[in-house]
């Protein structure tokens, strides 16, 4: 599995991305997880709000910061 | 309508507490109870108001509806209106302003929305409806809509496209194909109703602490300040007085929800409404932050302008303010 996080660095990309991690660690499914900050490279994926949550090129949550719950939903086999 | 909360802020203070009626200690502790208990209360049900209206609408929506067909200068209208109901992360103007141009929509109208996002939020509804009911906030909402529509206006006109970064230009000549992501399940109503209330009680929590300070300040202020007191330095016949409070404001950064309590406060010492609403929008519609991040799409000549022409129309709306409240 791939999961991209999408966003400038601002503080709720930044949490988005960790309870990615989170999750991951207390499922302790394997993931490949990337941070995108480029904007450049962001809009390769047509994003207009961010935190962008993608999980295997489709993204799955935009514009918001997901619970560590609700990222271990989407990631949950 | 909050008769019931004042009747329990009194019974709180003077009957529980045990402090005597007009005290200048029991006025204030009375105002920050009513003040905080209502002011929670509106903003968890602006909140999740507009929660829901955007969890219909998001900005993806906003954006395929405003290309979809001509609007003859409506679309002027329509970006402005919406950009009131989605809510505004600064760090989402880039990404946004370049989805949006990109998509074909005119650069005033991607202004007006990306001026009128931040200005009308749920935030400053919600506690300008606390603190100076609901004719106020009416007036607040509409000259919000009608000033980004104004200044969107006069910026498109200004054929701003010359000024705008290289690598935008790039971007919007290569029409590259690009990546049309799949839109998120669509879930029915009751179950997005979670989701919907987490993200209230979200954006409540994040601006809890201003809020209550904002309010116990106010409250010192409200039982320490003799009424009127203001009254004697800016008074409505200053000129000065409106674009000294818009240029404060800018510098300021989306502290309304700390700042608007105390506003209340000079409101009733004295200090004109029109000039407290123009500052309010130099607050919450502009800012360094947001600024600093649009330099990546706008030539710091352009970033003036823009900046001028929005603090331009927040000065005159304030002058009109005082002029018909």
């Amino acid at each position: 599995m791939k999961i991209k996080v999408l966003g400038p660095g601002c503080p709720k990309c930044k949490t988005t991305y960790n309870n990615v991690l989170e999750a991951l660690k207390q499922t302790g499914i394997e993931a490949e997880v990337e941070k995108i900050e480029d904007i450049e490279e962001m809009l390769k994926y047509n994003v207009l709000s961010t935190p962008v949550l993608m999980i295997d090129e489709v993204a799955k949550i935009k514009g918001r910061v997901p619970d560590i719950n609700e990222i271990k939903q989407l990631i949950k086999p | 309508m909050f008769d019931w909360l004042q009747s329990f802020a009194d019974w709180l203070i003077y009957d529980v507490i045990g402090i005597a009626t007009h005290s200048k200690l029991g006025d204030a502790l009375n105002f920050f109870v009513f003040d905080t208990v209502k002011i929670f209360i509106l903003l968890f049900v602006v909140t999740l108001l507009m929660g829901t209206i955007n969890a219909y609408f998001p900005i993806e929506k906003v954006r395929s509806f405003l290309t979809k067909r001509k609007w003859y200068g409506l679309d002027y209208f329509v970006a402005s209106f919406f950009g009131t109901i989605t809510p505004f992360c600064s760090c989402s103007s880039v990404p946004l302003f370049i989805g949006f141009v990109k998509g074909g929509i005119p650069l005033g109208v991607t202004l007006a929305f990306l001026i009128s996002s931040p200005l009308v939020d749920a935030v400053t509804v919600a506690i300008f409806f606390g603190m100076f009911g609901f004719k106020t906030t009416i007036i607040y909402v509409t000259s919000g809509i009608i000033l980004s529509m104004i200044a969107g206006y006069i910026l498109g006109r200004m054929k701003l496209e010359s000024l705008l970064t290289d690598w935008v230009k790039q971007l919007l000549i290569n029409k590259q194909v690009i990546y049309e992501g799949e839109a998120e399940v669509s879930l029915s109503f009751y179950k997005r109703v979670p989701g919907i209330l987490k993200e209230a009680l979200e954006i409540v929590k994040g601006v809890a602490l201003y809020i209550l300070l904002g309010i116990a300040i106010g409250g010192i202020m409200h039982g320490y300040i003799p009424t009127g007191f203001f009254e004697a330095y800016i008074s409505k016949s200053n000129p000065f007085a409106v674009p000294i409070a818009v240029i404060l404001g800018i510098p300021m950064y989306s502290n309304t929800a700390g700042i608007l309590p105390i506003m209340q406060v000079l409101v009733e010492k004295g200090i004109p409404l029109g000039t407290v609403i123009a500052f309010s929008m130099a607050v919450v519609g502009l800012s360094i932050p947001e600024g600093l991040l649009l330099k990546k799409v706008m030539t710091t000549k352009m970033l003036l302008i823009f900046f001028a022409v929005v603090t331009l129309c927040i000065i005159i709306s304030g002058y009109l303010f005082n002029l018909i409240l």
